[in-house]
This record gives structure tokens, sequence and C-alpha cells, in this order.
């Protein structure tokens, strides 16, 4: 290859590593991004992130220049010494006394940085994550209970009088500029709670409390994750966070306190019947009516949330009647039974649980 | 080829073949077909106390070659509450399950129908509440309590805290029909 064409194809190669960078950057930003901090404990988590990035770009980068030097002056030492020296079979070659001394050294400097590193990353890690929760404060907490159960998030709101106490699935409320308590727990198997953008991983050890706080310093909506393989869905175990103004929170409390909504058309009355002597009512609770099972999620208020089956759909009529009839062809596994309705039934089903704000 | 090698080769091949029979044993197959609509007709009278049970015969679940059909009737078995009344087998409120006693028949069939119609004195009817595909799970796990199913397929173990030994280790009772619950006995 002439000189031209490698140094075109240098550049070309330095470009192309250059653009996909920049393409894997945009993965940063977002909802599900530990890069993207939006409460005080992500942002030192980040800041620890991009530490460890700096710190360990930097390394990569010397050792990479020193080997390229080794290289270089090998080949010069090459040209100009024109020949290899003999070497004793038997004794080896002795190399140069100074040489040697020199080596050692650089050999023992690297090693003494090397460690030094380390040991300013480790004890930076470790008192950041003691930062993460020693500075819980139970004052004014929001209090929630998560249990993590194959493959959802039970979601229980805490409160003084048991009267305020309510639930609900794969969607946490949380006021902005408030603390937040979790109390984690798990029904199965080992779970853990992952919302990059705030918090975590934290496991949910079946028959364990684990605690963990947290806060939202401005609004938005962040996606949190199951960071624990757990089984067949696993991948399908999401939940939203929503952060939202204290004021838009309290609305959001007072309105899920309620029982559920009355069947108020005669399709929503001829609805909640079918949910009542359907297999539903084997598993699903709704506040205000018999069905008050605690195997499946609470769904008192379903058609107020984001998604539908953890995260998997988004809560529109269609995916909603399509998981109601054949859950196992979306999520195959789940503990969701098929169920099987006459069109009518389906449709006035549908219309009670989408009045269910 | 020496006729020894193809020989050998040719068992090898077969233990191989005879080996695949028993990934069966924990086949999960998650979308049986949806139960039908008709399942959810009220029977008027098919219940038969005492001695004039329907004749059933002797049937077949084929759950209860399935590990993972048998673990999950395990789990609906206390999700449905079962056990609030049968117990873990010992029996309580309802009769025991784990004994040798079948007050209205232990063939799979009559289990089935047990669950779906209900009985007199207590047993509900869980007709258009628990699918067909589930009630046969639940069924061949009441059948395992007794070590009515292969050893290999009962659960060898329990999710909570249990007072009795797990239905892989419980010796197998030799089903007979008593038309009258233990506990409704005549003192002698």
């Amino acid at each position: 290859m002439s000189m031209r064409g490698k140094r075109l194809a240098y550049r070309l190669t330095t470009q192309a590593c250059l653009l996909l960078m920049s393409v894997l950057l945009t993965g940063c930003a977002g909802a599900q991004s530990v890069l993207d901090p939006a409460g005080p404990q992500a942002d030192r988590i980040s800041k620890i992130w991009w530490l460890f990035f700096y710190v360990s770009a930097a390394v990569l980068l010397l050792v990479i220049i020193f080997m390229l030097l080794a290289v270089h002056r090998g080949r010069v030492r090459e040209k100009g010494a024109g020949d290899v020296p003999e070497v004793d079979e038997k004794r080896g070659s002795a190399p140069d006394a100074n040489l040697e001394r020199r080596m050692t050294n650089t050999v023992t400097g690297a090693t003494i940085i090397t460690v030094i590193i380390l040991l300013v990353l480790t004890i930076a890690s470790f008192s950041i994550g003691r930062s993460l929760s020693s500075s819980m404060s139970e004052k004014d907490a929001v209090t929630i209970e998560v249990t993590g159960q194959q493959w959802w998030w039970q979601v229980r709101y805490m409160d003084a009088n048991p009267g305020n106490i309510f639930y609900t699935a794969n969607e946490i409320h949380v006021p902005v500029g408030q603390p937040v308590t979790l109390k984690l727990n798990s029904t199965d198997v080992i779970h853990s709670f992952w919302v990059p953008n705030l918090v975590g991983k934290k496991d949910l050890v079946p028959g364990h409390d684990a605690t963990i706080w947290f806060e939202a310093d401005r609004p938005g909506l962040f996606r949190g994750q199951c960071a624990e393989y757990c089984g067949l869905q696993h991948a399908h175990m999401a939940f939203w966070v929503v952060a939202e103004t204290p004021e838009k929170y309290q609305a959001w409390v007072a309105q899920q306190r309620q029982s559920a909504q009355e069947p108020s058309t005669d399709a929503e009355r001829r609805g909640q019947q079918v949910f009542l002597s359907a297999p539903c009512i084997m598993c699903h609770t709704i506040q205000g009516t018999p069905a008050g099972a605690t195997i499946g999620p609470n769904l008192t208020h379903v058609a107020s949330r984001i998604t539908l089956a953890a995260g998997t759909l988004p809560n529109t009529r269609g995916h909603l009647s399509g998981w109601v009839v054949d859950p196992q062809a979306i999520k195959p596994g789940n503990r969701m039974p098929p169920n099987s309705l006459n069109p009518d039934d389906l449709q006035a089903l549908l219309d009670y649980l989408q009045s269910l704000k | 080829m020496l006729p020894a090698r193809r020989i050998i080769i040719g068992l090898c091949a077969g233990v191989l073949m005879l080996s695949l029979a028993a990934c069966e044993r924990e086949k999960r197959d998650f979308r049986q077909a949806p139960p039908s609509v008709t399942v959810n007709t009220i029977s008027q009278s098919d219940l038969h106390p005492g001695s004039n049970m329907p004749a059933i015969p002797p049937t077949e679940n084929p759950d209860e070659r399935n590990a993972y059909a048998v673990s999950e009737g395990k789990r609906l078995y206390d999700a449905y509450n079962c056990s609030g009344c049968h117990f873990h087998g010992g029996g309580g409120i309802g009769p025991p399950l784990m004994d040798d006693q079948w007050v209205y028949g232990g063939d799979p069939a009559n289990i089935f129908s047990t669950i779906v119609e209900g009985r007199p004195n207590g047993m509900p009817s869980f007709r258009g509440k628990i699918n067909d595909a589930q009630v046969w799970e639940l069924a061949a796990f009441v059948r395992s309590m007794s070590g009515q199913v292969r050893k290999d397929v009962a659960p060898a173990r329990d999710d909570h805290m249990y007072a009795k030994p797990s239905e892989q280790s419980t010796k197998q009772e030799q089903p007979k029909e008593s038309f009258v619950p233990k506990s409704a006995e005549l003192p002698r």
C-alpha cells in the first residue's frame, strides 16, 4: 500500500471510530440511563461513573502510548543495529545492567501507580456507596412497599392511617423534592430494583426486608427494570416511576385512595358482571366490588396506568383485549391464564376495565 | 467399518434417542388451547352423593407425566386457596387429600369434576372460575399428594415452611373408595 493510501485508511478508521462513539453516546440520555441523573443519589452514582470512566480512559491511553513507543523504538533499533546480537543457548543473553535497572524501576513505578489508582477508586466507590444509604432520612418520607413477583411489581403506599393505604402495580408516583423510602421484598425468587435515573440497584430477597431511599429533583418519567435474572419473563419485568410536582402527586394519591368507579353505562355494568363471574375474580382485586384476590395486580384504577403487563404493552383497548384473551402469546410463561369470552362479554369487560380511572 | 463398531454406534444412538423421551418431563406448554366457551353451561344435577356415583372409566391425565404441570398445580393449590380447607393434604375443614380415602373417587376425571362441579357439604363449584387446563394441573397435584404420580414428576421441595415431606417422598397410598368421610363416621 502506498503512503497516501495508508494515510487515507488511517483517517477513515479514525472518523468511523468517532462516529461510532458519538452514536453510542446518544444512548446515555433518556428515561433509563445512569448518565442522566434526576436525583441526588443518581447524581453521585453518575459522578463516580465518570470518575471511573476518565481514570480508566487515561490509563488505557497511557498504556497504548507506551506500547506504540515500545514498538517504534524496537523498529528504530532493528534498523540501526542491522543484526540481532548472538544469544548464547546455554546462558541466555546477558542484558545490559543499566538497562535492566531502568526496566525494573519502570515496572515497580507502574505497579505502585496501579495500586494507588485502584485504592483511590475503591475508597471512592465505598464512600459513595455508604453515602447513598447513610443519609437516609425517614422524616417526611413517602413510604412505599415494593414487592417483586414473577413477573411484575406490586406497589403499596403506606400511611399511618390504615384506611389510606392503597395498592397499585408497575407504576410508582413520587413527589419532586421529597425523600421516598422504599421497603423491598419478594414473594418468590430474588429480583432487583433498578431505576437508573434515580436509584439502584437493590435486591429484593424473599423473606428479607431491604430498604432503599431516593429523591427526584425534577419531574419526569423514568423507566425501571428488574436487574436480577428471575425467570422466563425477567426481560418483561419493568415499571415506570412518575416524578411529579407535589400538587399533582397529592391529586394522584387522593384519586388512588378512592374505591373503584361504579359502572355508569349498561355495557360497563355488564362488564362488571363478566369480571365477577369469569376467572378474573380468582386473582385480581377491584376495591369496592366482591373481587378481592391478591394473586395478580390490583385493578382498582387500572385505566389510569401507563402500561399493561409490567411495562410490556401500552395501556390501550386493543392491547388490553389481547392481554385478557391470550396473555401467553404476549408474555409466554406468565401467570395469567387465557380467557375465552364471547365477543359481547369481552367488549363489555373492556368497557368496564377502561372506566376504572 | 467393523460390524462391532457399527453396533456400538447404533447402541449409542439408540440410548440418545431414548433419553430424548425424558425431555417431556419438563415440557412447558404455555399456550394451551383456550378453554371452550361451552364449558360454562350449568349442569342441573350431576351430583350423586352416596353410592350412586356416575361410573367413570379409569382416565389418564397427561399432566401427571409433566413436572412443570404438577408444580403449577402446587402453586395454584395455594393461590386458589384449596389449602384454606384441605390444608396441605392433612385436611381440616375439608377432607384430607394425602390418604387413601376418596369420597368422590380418586380417578383424575373424578377429581376434575369434584373441582368443577363442587360437592355437597362445602366443596364449592369452580365452574367458569378456573379454566380446564389449570383444573387438570390441580388434579395432577392433588393425586401427587398421596403419591399417585411418578416420583420424578412429583414436586421435590416446597417454597415455604412445610410440616410434611414433599410429594416426591410421599409413599404411594392404595386408593379405596370410601363413601363416608372419616369425619362423618359414627362412633363404634
